[in-house]
């Protein structure tokens, strides 16, 4: 397979290899495309190796390890020539980083993942922490509610950065949820395994949705995203669900996620 | 106990359509979790604590031997005797022996997980023996025939009626028409009850919150003072507690009632932190004649060089399932065996097998919520995966799931392929729901559109689009 050119060292112009994930991949490429402007605007420049599929999850979260490390190996060979890898997700951001976990017991394997792991980075996190970003240009009057998603919030320690880097946007006031540590039931296949309790998981989330009074939830990851707009929409509730990146690359404009295209 | 951890979906169902439960389960949110937040807010070198309690309790995993020796020889240097039990069948021989040593008819019982573990209740009173619980969540739960749904709080999804109505149903010796509708009338009536009970009991039965290997002590909290009394009126005294409760000294266990109290209720102590160290002394003004501490394995020595020890640092604070959004749907009952909640199912599958507990390790959005707060920093998603793995090793998982996987494995191991496999269902999905961004209904997702609509992706996937839109060549 080819491989990623070997990028040109510029700490000014690092080459940042994005990982779309195979939900925005399908069923979000919005995402994707404001993934790439804000890391261009940021200074980076940005290739997307084709060799990309998904980082491996659902196989992990099975405790299919063989399936795993054939993913990971995968994952690694088409990344580790960039500066860094960037995913518009915290929880395949995460998986990234549990890949030495993956592939422990195979010192060849575990040194290349490693060294992917370390320079693996969520969006927002990366365009906060390690790029300073803070040219943000974008506009969107309303209020938004803000889910951190778990991995992310927990694992990856993303709070302050998408609040930092939203506090850019013009006309926007972003609202914190009730229990904001609270998982939104998704869980990856969780939430079709053991439906009645993701749904209940939802349904409070939803409750806490509504409560903050916002017209628009953002999140840093299209597997929340879709669980909480799909018990939105299936309750009626006119809130829109967005991706924080399409925010703030001023991508809102497009249909927000389960809404029709056509005149809004 | 028998568990019905395979029913666990059906379990759960039936929880999430009790309406009783609903109530409970919101208290203990707002209550214990709020409670946690400031205990551990108000003391600086809380986290600091964790880290010196996983560290503390791996050392003594290490030295497991070497601490139960110690402690063996302590409590027999105090005039107690120690009995080793490899499992639950021989814990509850150990137990009727003593009880019939000395021609007991009643027992009574604070509170103690390892006795719902290997079942004495109803084995005691198989044989005669009438066990008595004496903490009034414990009390209610034997009133009601039932194993308790939370670690520390055994009836929590109690509704305060439901208590009037095992009372009148037990306490017929009572007028059946004295209000009983105000917990402290509740608590007033089981109070006076009790305290027959503690009067009339040949032997007390305790379980151990920590074993002290230089002193040869055990140590209990509670928030009611019934353990004083369990431990200290009878004229015999018997502990029951696994094996990994030790710790090396007086010191080393101050450290960790600081974390569990906090942990557990968001108290900085529990109101009676109650140590035992022998039988009464000459010149003691109370205590019993004879002190007995048995001390169960029940699998936990496997557990010892495996990827779970780390599960064996656990004491039993029950913050993890206090902040389970599983648990906190469902409640403690569903999960069908004696300990529920995050810790409940690490430890289930190690206690009673991977086979009987299948469903519980999977049953979890590995939120990680409950290692965030757990004091000993047991990685408690690390372990559920762990069991994933055991499971799908194993063949447990439905042949449906292994199929999918190795599907899955197929195509995403194929990037050229999964381009043309994810750009086809993109479009499907499109196609479908076109006009209203949503499905309503989908086959082979059910399971997902019985609670929610499935939003439909954007038209083409990113790939594609990409591709086309900078017309860059495939790196
Ligand atoms: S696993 Fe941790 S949080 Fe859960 S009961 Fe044990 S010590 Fe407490």
């Amino acid at each position: 397979m080819p491989q990623a050119p070997f990028p040109t060292k510029a700490a000014s112009q690092p080459h940042v290899g994005l990982f779309v994930t195979c939900l925005a991949d399908v069923y979000r490429p919005g995402v994707g495309f404001a993934s790439l402007k804000l890391l261009k605007q940021a200074g980076c420049r940005v290739s997307v190796p084709d060799a990309q599929t998904c980082c491996g999850q659902p196989a992990w979260n099975s405790g299919d390890r063989p399936t795993t490390q054939a993913i990971a190996k995968a994952t690694i060979a088409a990344f580790e020539t960039f500066d860094y890898v960037v995913l518009p997700s915290g929880s395949c951001g995460g998986m990234l980083r549990d890949y030495p976990a993956v592939l422990d017991g195979d010192a060849h394997w575990q040194g290349r993942a490693t060294a992917l792991a370390e320079k693996t980075w969520e969006l927002t996190s990366f365009l906060a922490d390690v790029m300073r970003f803070e040219g943000i240009s974008a506009r969107l009057d309303g209020a938004v509610a803000y889910h951190d998603s778990c991995t992310g919030l927990r694992r990856l320690k993303i709070k302050a950065q998408p609040r930092a880097l939203l506090a850019q946007v013009k006309g926007l006031t972003v609202r914190d949820l009730p229990n904001p540590e609270e998982c939104c039931g998704f869980g990856g296949t969780f939430c079709v395994k053991y439906g009645d309790i993701s749904n209940q998981m939802v349904s409070d989330k939803v409750a806490d949705i509504l409560a903050t009074g916002a017209d628009t939830l953002l999140a840093g990851d299209v597997g929340c995203l879709l669980n909480m707009a799909g018990k939105l929409k299936k309750i009626g509730s006119p809130v829109k669900v967005r991706h924080v990146a399409e925010v703030l690359a001023d991508m809102a404009d497009q249909p927000a996620i389960g809404e029709a295209e056509g005149p809004r | 106990m028998q568990s019905t951890t395979r029913q666990f979906k059906d379990n759960a169902r039936a929880a999430l359509n009790d309406a009783t439960l609903r109530q409970p389960l919101q208290k203990l949110k707002v209550g214990f979790r709020v409670r946690r937040a400031q205990a551990a807010e108000k003391l600086p070198e809380f986290e600091t604590l964790r880290d010196q309690g996983r560290d503390l309790k791996n050392h003594v995993l290490e030295n497991l031997d070497f601490y139960l020796e110690t402690f063996a020889t302590a409590v027999e240097a105090s005039g107690g005797v120690v009995h080793w039990a490899r499992d639950a069948a021989e814990a509850r021989e150990i137990v009727l022996s003593i009880c019939r040593d000395h021609n007991a008819r009643t027992v009574t019982k604070g509170k103690s997980m390892i006795s719902e573990e290997i079942g004495l209740n109803a084995y005691l009173a198989d044989h005669d023996i009438t066990p008595v619980e004496t903490d009034l969540g414990e009390y209610i739960i034997q009133l009601r025939n039932e194993p308790p749904s939370h670690i520390i709080a055994p009836a929590i999804h109690v509704q305060k009626e439901m208590v009037a109505d095992a009372f009148r149903a037990t306490h017929t010796h009572l007028p059946a028409d004295r209000p009983l509708s105000e917990p402290r009338q509740l608590l007033d009536e089981a109070r006076a009850v009790l305290r027959d009970k503690f009067l009339a009991a040949d032997v007390g039965i305790t379980g151990a919150n920590f074993l002290i290997a230089e002193t040869g002590s055990t140590v209990i909290v509670t928030n009611e003072g019934n353990g004083d009394l369990t431990q200290l009126l009878p004229k015999v005294h018997v502990v029951l507690a696994s094996l990994e409760k030790i710790v090396p000294t007086l010191e080393d266990a101050a450290l960790l009632l600081r974390l569990l109290a906090r942990s557990a209720t968001g108290q900085e102590a529990s109101s009676y932190t109650s140590f035992s160290t022998g039988p009464r002394r000459p010149g003691d003004p109370d205590g019993p004649e004879h002190f007995h501490v048995v001390l169960l394995d029940n699998g936990r020595s496997r557990l010892l060089g495996t990827e779970f020890e780390e599960m064996l640092r656990c004491i039993r604070c029950g913050a993890c399932m206090n902040h389970c959004p599983v648990y906190g749907a469902i409640g403690g009952h569903a999960y069908g065996w004696v300990y529920p909640g995050p810790i409940g199912s690490v430890l289930t599958p190690a206690l009673i097998g991977i086979e009987e507990a299948a469903p519980l390790p999977n049953a979890s959005t590995l939120c990680g919520r409950c290692e965030a707060v757990c004091p000993m920093r047991i990685p408690l998603p690390k372990l559920l995966r762990h069991w994933r793995e055991q499971e799908f090793s194993r063949h447990l998982p439905p042949g449906r799931t292994r199929l999918g996987l190795r599907v899955y494995r197929w195509f995403a191991t194929r990037p050229a392929l999964w381009r043309l496999a994810t750009r086809a269902a993109a479009l499907g999905l499109r196609m479908m729901g076109r006009k209203t961004g949503f499905l309503t209904r989908l086959p082979f997702a059910e399971d997902w559109t019985r609670h929610r609509v499935m939003p439909v992706p954007q038209g083409q996937t990113f790939m594609a689009r990409y591709r086309a839109e900078t017309d860059t060549p495939e790196i």
